[in-house]
């Protein structure tokens, strides 16, 4: 395996590269999309359940399906790496959106009404106090759907954008098992590190849930 | 405001992770930026889903590279089926390919009949071709998808060629790729011109191990292997003879978009096709797939053998 | 969106080999078995480790770790290394499996009341007899959520299976972009979110049977 890394280490890093752009870009995208989302599930309860139901059936549609029909309705290129993109965005939106609101729902109505009797009008109560009380839950989701997006991006590889899932199909079709040893591995690896980069920055953004 | 921090936070430390990893070369970044020192545009070179289209693919790209043409590799996209789309949307601007096959994909209701000599394929092929591309000079090296059995199954039923598929075919399994079920030659051709209807059909893969291994297994009874591949002498598998040419003359060929083409890539790619013969193809191929080295160095040593580099 | 191929009804026809009914049943079958063993590894261990205590760190980190798992990279390992067959995809989606049972199945006996807990003992219940009549009841709530998603889970991605050979709803994906055929991917896409809607309310009902009135509120 190690002789294997040594001999191409530049598709690997090349594979990890690609892997890690389209893994952590759709989480960016998806948890700025997923806050307003999932905010107008709380602001308009009425909302909440076809919400969570939506994305319950968003995030049962299989990748490979999404890969495939995002060109035809986007409009893009069929090997672009935004259809990547996109498709995992909307996985992201779908498993975040309902964290948040479930988030904003945890919030105590007792904080909520203390936060208004100080002052604090709609918008800048949700942003200085419902959202940082939140945030635990949120995050939760985050790291959620960072790790299952890092997971799922290899399945691109059986439409040859796969990041490390390319060295799946590679040991596949010569039924060799280093590079699908070395996908796995560096694929978990990648996992467990933005895992704990967001427990780490959890960890500093909410000081007072470590008391 | 403390949210806001958060907020920033939490984004600059996702972009900065994204940011680390992408240096360099953005993965979304267009295929246009231009190469100026060889006056060229980068050419992205893409294969089929199997180990050979895959080689030739690195072996076209070595070569151009050589001549300072800048790449761009997209490998492994799929079958013929996909790839030929991904072509024709610009997302790739060339690929090895197999001039009877991609003839009898691209004519109507297959390749057209009596026509199976090299010459006579690639005359028939550039009348068909779609719109925007042109085929290279192609090689002597060819590959052609075969009917392939055990030496026990032949023995078994006295198979020699394909018609002797015909009375026990309905006992019969066959495994091939996927895209097998719906193309002129797969069992759409075997079914019109043999008249052949198997017992069942298994979607494996092109020609590679899941195909030879369930062969060897006995999961299927009849299997679509590549004639370049190495297991044929080495498991003393049985190739049953084509007797009506469903498979014409296959060799191999660049397919290229118009706009990538000019004299500085059609003369390194018509360099690569003078040297391919169907040994040493079948030679460099079984350094891939039986000893499993690198695509990238195979292509390189066969580049150097020949004196291409 | 072309729906042809969906509403063919030749594709219904069950004695048609790659039928909608086959590769549902099949699909099932592979559901099926990987819930039921992962069932069977995760819910004693998740039993365990919330009735003692005893492990908790694996029990909260086991979640993440599994889903870090690429599911297509293990199937395609399992098959190059054991050949083409069940028990690949059943390791595979099994693997997918236990982490969330595990994980719920722990939550769900963390979240209970401990004073429930010391009550029961406090009447002279056997270890054997809190968990089985009151921390499992009461864990069934948490515990069932994580069932519903993971048979969510591995709905959607038994579909991969189709990737190496094998057989399920995901033939419909990958046949379908090998034969350049859009109408048979959307097809397989349509009846993947269809089974994975039917199932969660099944399992709803399910849950609902299998929670005793005192723990969910509904007398």
């Amino acid at each position: 395996m190690i002789q294997y890394l040594q001999n191409n280490s530049d598709t690997v890093l090349a594979a990890l590269r690609q892997h890690l752009y389209l893994a952590l870009v759709p989480v960016l995208l998806g948890f700025v999309i997923a806050l307003p989302v999932g905010y107008l599930g709380v602001r308009f309860p009425w909302l909440y359940h076809p919400l969570v139901n939506t994305c319950g059936v968003l995030y049962s549609i299989p990748s490979l399906a999404l890969f495939v029909f995002l060109p035809v309705v986007l409009g893009t290129k069929i090997l672009s790496p935004l259809n990547i993109v996109v498709a995992l965005t909307i996985y992201t939106v779908a498993l975040l959106a309902r964290t948040v609101a479930d988030g904003l729902r945890s919030v105590d109505k007792l904080v909520n009404e203390a936060a208004t009797a100080m002052g604090y009008r709609r918008l800048r109560r949700l942003v200085d106090v419902e959202l940082p009380v939140a945030l635990p839950v949120i995050l939760a989701g985050l790291r959620v759907a960072t790790v299952a997006n890092i997971s799922l991006v290899s399945v691109g590889a059986l439409i040859g954008i796969g990041g490390l899932g390319q060295l799946f199909t590679r040991g596949f079709q010569l039924f060799y098992v280093e590079p699908i040893v070395v996908g796995i591995v560096l694929s978990v690896l990648l996992a467990g590190v933005a895992d704990l980069v967001i427990v780490l920055v959890q960890r500093a953004v909410t000081p007072w849930a470590r008391a | 405001m403390r949210i806001r921090a958060i907020g920033a936070a939490l984004a600059g430390a996702l972009l900065l992770s994204v940011a680390a990893c992408g240096a360099g070369d953005d993965p979304l970044a267009s295929d246009s930026d231009s190469n100026a020192s060889a006056g060229t545009s980068a050419v992205t070179v893409g294969s089929a889903n199997f180990a050979e289209s895959e080689l030739l693919a690195e072996i076209y790209s070595q070569a151009l590279e050589a001549k300072g043409v800048q790449v761009k590799r997209q490998f492994n996209i799929g079958a013929r089926e996909l790839y030929l789309k991904a072509l024709q949307d610009g997302s790739i601007d060339l690929l090895p390919e197999y001039n009877g096959a991609l003839l009898s994909a691209l004519h109507q209701g297959g390749a057209p009949q009596g026509v199976s000599k090299p010459d006579d394929v690639l005359a028939e092929l550039k009348k068909v071709l779609p719109a925007g591309t042109e085929v290279l000079e192609q090689s002597a090296a060819e590959d052609k998808d075969t009917l392939t059995v055990t030496q026990e199954t032949a023995t078994k039923h006295n198979l020699k060629t394909i018609d002797d598929l015909k009375p026990v075919a309905g006992q019969l399994t066959i495994g091939a790729g996927p895209e097998w079920q719906e193309r002129y030659q797969g069992l759409k051709g075997l079914k019109e011109l043999y008249g052949i209807t198997f017992k069942e059909f298994k979607p494996l893969d092109a020609g590679g191990p899941l195909t030879l291994n369930a062969l060897l297994d006995g999961k299927i009874d009849v299997a679509n292997i590549f004639s370049t591949d190495s297991a044929i002498a080495t498991k003393k598998l049985v190739v049953l003879e084509d007797t009506k040419n469903l498979y014409l003359a296959e060799n191999i060929i660049p397919l290229i978009r118009t706009e990538a083409n000019n004299p500085t890539v059609s003369g390194a790619l018509n360099a690569v096709s003078a040297k391919l013969t169907t040994d040493n193809l079948t030679q460099y191929l079984a350094k891939v797939q039986v000893d499993k080295q690198d695509t990238a160095t195979v292509a390189k040593a066969f580049l150097s053998d020949n004196g291409l580099v | 969106m072309n729906l042809s191929y969906l509403l063919d009804p030749a594709h219904w026809d069950p004695s048609v080999s790659g039928s909608f009914p086959q590769l549902l049943l099949s699909h099932l079958w592979y559901v099926f078995l990987a819930l039921l063993i992962g069932t069977v590894i995760a819910l004693p261990i998740g039993l365990y480790i919330g009735h003692t205590g005893k492990g908790s760190f694996i029990a909260i980190n086991a979640g993440n770790a599994g889903r870090s798992l690429p599911t297509l990279g293990l199937l395609m390992l399992m098959v190059t290394l054991l050949g083409l067959g069940l028990l690949p995809v059943l390791i595979a989606l099994t693997v997918l499996v236990v982490p969330p049972i595990l994980t719920s199945t722990y939550a769900g006996m963390r979240t209970l009341d401990r004073r429930v807990v010391d009550a029961a003992k406090g009447m002279g219940m056997r270890p054997w007899q809190v968990l089985t009549r009151v921390e499992l009841p009461m864990a069934l709530p948490v515990l069932m959520g994580g069932f519903r998603s993971a048979a969510l889970q591995v709905v959607a991605t038994a579909t991969v299976a189709a990737a190496v050979g094998l057989g399920g709803l995901g033939r419909l994906l990958i046949d379908g972009l090998a034969v350049n055929d859009y109408s048979r991917v959307l097809a397989g896409a349509i009846v993947v979110a269809v089974l994975a809607v039917v199932l969660d309310l099944f399992l709803a009902l399910v849950q609902r049977w299998v929670v005793s009135p005192g723990v969910s509120g509904r007398f």
